[in-house]
């Protein structure tokens, strides 16, 4: 007979009926699943007892897919074939990933069109990021139904919380593919702060100091009364454990070269097979002082050395060092005193070395949290918020606030950004603004939408763009069209455009064409703040031409309908004035400190042409009035 | 009349309970739902309503209502592993009848 969990009082499910729904953490080295049985999240583990899935995906000759354990062992001696940490591939294009030279894998470059992401050459053809992490959520979902006993209802998969929205679009893709619901995306600090916040019952303000295999996330959630709010996020989406095995790899590649400059690279078996054991001595030093590592090239050379805990702290400080400055960043953001944290929390399996214990511990001046296993934390809260999502829960008192990562607005004239929804606003959110045509009667209106946080298009990230047509003519800034920004729960962007007189309107779900690197989230938000002045100037620039430019449209088209109204020195004198200000606006004349001079040279020309502009005024009142007697006007 | 559990059944519990940090006991019970006339319920118990009836089984209080009671009397709840799937499992003497997947029966 079927085995049955405990409910809560009075949510007992019909025979049927159950309400199965699983927290994955798709992480980039490894990936778990987990549910809430009777209460309590577990994370589920595979026939053989394994808890944590390796996120590495072989293709075999003959044409099955091996997911896992099995993958991961085959990783130096098919390394072409057996993709590890796609994660850090999804929605990227081939110019988002550095250090290709690193990486074993045949990159190619996809279709032009919608979408530019990579895609990785295998022996079962082209496959893309998106597919290859399908084939891990497939085996999770088979672990969990059986381990359950009945299909799942859905799945809550978390992500970074620098995940942009191509990122998580290709995540949701990906659970498409596997067949899973997905009830919705979770930034990953987030997931461990329901783990926590639920079983701890804390309350407070938290640091969750997320380092992964891939990603380095830093969040500030603020707990009260079982509500999450989260006051900042920040971090780095190139920089993890397999960075540390990275510089164990290349120092021992130092090692076995010593001065010899004709050595050969090394085969893509090699690479791997020396990453695999940097890899085991990363996680031998975190309760030794040190590793050994030893293993035989496929050259015949053979690699013996010894690598002691000092030595590898001296390796990678930096890169503990490089997780502290978005953790200011983070801090200031949040804008709180060191004093104001009630605790640390811990996730991600990089966090158990013992080294990045101590710099945590060092800047926070207090020991982090760390009775739930680190690399389990983000999996059981997802459990637990997908269990609550399936309304499995009787207390529905919990509430997820996640924020925007960087500013979202759309292209003004003069290649200016209009910001809808600032930066590390609460999600799901709407905005809306009114916006107007900029030239007499035109009917249409491109909409570019941005993420960033400098003044200028060129300097932000371009997201989508789209057309409103049919917008009726209408003279210049006659036009009501109202733009609504709309992030989902899940961080995903839709942005729609709607002509209020005329009713018609035109919308788009972001699908960017690739993603951002951290680093460029990083150096843009630096930027913003470095280059706050000369932005400024940018801004005033732009605007000062759009003035002008604006004007010297509307006075050419009452020029040209109204001309005979001046006389010829009046029309000589306003053409004159134009000419003195379309000269300033001429590419070459154009520099940061011309602002001045064009809105003097627009002021000019505007008061040049006051006298035109009343006498047109007469004129039309005229013609208005031209042969209607006084009692036909009601007035 | 009594309900029981096995060891194991109970040491689920406690520790489910313990776990849930509040709750007083379990409540096993029957609903009439489900393919074959009759469905077990599995839940803890926050409050006792007043015509419940009390079991002790290994120290875990067993809370049924006397309608269900005449439906599951004699029962002894366990706690199993089939494969990667475990969970609690009625070994109910007044079943005549079940569905293909035991979650409902008739008596």
């Amino acid at each position: 007979m079927a085995l049955l969990q405990i409910s809560e009082p009075g949510q007992s499910a019909a025979p049927h009926q159950h309400k199965l729904a699983v927290g994955i953490d798709l992480g980039t080295t490894n990936s778990l699943i987990a549910t809430v049985r009777s209460g309590i999240s577990t994370v589920l583990q595979d026939e053989q007892g394994h808890a944590l899935l390796p996120s590495v995906v072989r293709y075999l000759p003959n044409g099955d897919v091996v997911v896992g354990h099995e993958a991961l062992a085959q990783q130096s001696t098919d390394p072409v074939n057996t993709i590890a940490s796609v994660k850090r591939f999804m929605g990227r294009s081939l110019k988002d990933i550095a250090d290709r030279a690193h990486i074993p894998y045949r990159f190619v470059e996809g279709d032009e069109g919608t979408t530019k992401h990579l895609l990785l050459q295998t022996r079962a053809g082209l496959k893309s990021p998106v597919e290859i992490s399908a084939e891990i959520l497939k085996t999770l979902k088979a672990r969990a139904e059986k381990s359950l006993g009945g299909e799942l209802v859905g799945a809550v998969i978390t992500v970074p919380a620098y995940f942009d929205d191509a990122q998580r679009q290709a995540t949701k893709d990906a659970a498409r593919l596997a067949d899973l619901n997905v009830l919705r995306l979770l930034n990953e600090p987030t997931a461990a702060a329901v783990a926590y916040g639920l079983d701890n019952a804390s309350e407070g303000t938290y640091v969750i100091y997320d380092l992964g295999g891939g990603t380095f996330d830093i969040s500030i959630l603020k707990l009260t009364k079982g509500v999450f709010e989260v006051l900042a996020t920040n971090g780095d989406s190139a920089l993890g454990g397999d960075d540390f095995d990275h510089r164990i790899y290349c120092w021992v590649l130092d090692k076995i070269r010593g001065g010899s400059s004709s050595f050969t690279p090394l085969s893509e078996e090699d690479t791997r097979l020396l990453l695999t054991k940097a890899r085991q001595a990363k996680e031998w030093l975190t309760n030794n002082h040190e590793a050994q590592i030893v293993c035989r090239l496929s050259n015949g050379v053979l690699v013996d050395v010894t690598l002691t805990a000092p030595q590898f702290i001296e390796l990678t400080q930096h890169l503990v060092a490089k997780t502290l400055s978005p953790t200011r960043k983070a801090m200031r953001d949040a804008n709180l005193p060191l004093e104001d944290i009630n605790g640390v929390v811990l996730v991600g399996g990089a966090t158990r070395m013992p080294h990045v214990r101590h710099a945590v511990e060092e800047y926070f001046k207090q020991e982090p949290l760390t009775n739930l296993d680190p690399d389990k934390v983000v999996a059981l809260g997802a459990a637990i918020q997908a269990n609550m999502l399936v309304g499995n829960r009787s207390d529905n008192d919990l509430l997820l606030l996640d924020v925007t990562p960087l500013s979202l607005g759309l292209e003004t004239m003069g290649g200016l950004v209009e910001k809808i929804i600032p930066r590390n606003s609460t999600l799901p959110i709407a905005r809306a603004q009114e916006f107007t045509t900029f030239k007499d009667g035109q009917t249409a209106m491109s909409i570019h939408v941005l993420q960033g946080e400098r003044e200028l298009v060129s300097d932000c990230r371009s997201l989508a763009r789209f057309e409103l047509r049919g917008i009726p003519p209408m003279v210049a800034g006659a036009a009501r069209i109202r733009v609504t920004f709309t992030v989902d729960a899940d961080g995903l962007l839709s942005v729609s455009a709607h002509e209020t007189t005329s009713n018609v309107e035109a919308n788009i779900v972001v699908k960017p064409s690739y993603g951002l690197s951290e680093e460029q989230i990083l150096t843009m938000l630096q930027s913003s703040f470095g280059a706050a002045e000369n932005d400024k100037q940018a801004r005033v620039l732009a605007e000062a031409k759009v003035d002008a430019e604006s004007l010297l449209t509307a006075i050419s088209a009452a020029l040209k309908q109204d001309g005979d109204l001046l006389s010829m020195k009046g029309k000589q004198k306003i053409i004159a004035k134009m000419d003195v200000l379309k000269d300033l606006l001429l590419e070459g004349n154009i520099h940061a400190g011309s602002s001045g001079a064009i809105r003097e040279a627009t002021e000019a020309l505007n008061a040049a042409t006051e006298d035109f502009a009343a006498r047109r005024m007469d004129a039309s009142v005229s013609r208005a009035l031209a042969g209607k007697n006084l009692d036909s006007l009601k007035i | 009349m009594a309900i029981s559990l096995t060891k194991t059944a109970a040491g689920r519990v406690e520790k489910f309970l313990a776990n849930r940090g509040k709750g007083i006991g379990l409540r096993l019970g029957v609903k009439t739902t489900g393919c074959s006339g009759m469905a077990y319920t599995l839940e803890f118990v926050d409050e006792l309503n007043p015509e419940d009836m009390a079991f002790e089984s290994h120290g875990v209080k067993v809370i049924v209502d006397p309608k269900s009671l005449a439906y599951i009397d004699g029962t002894e709840l366990d706690f199993t592993k089939e494969g990667l799937n475990e969970g609690f499992k009625f070994n109910n003497p007044n079943v005549k009848d079940e569905c293909g997947c035991g979650e409902s029966f008739t008596v």
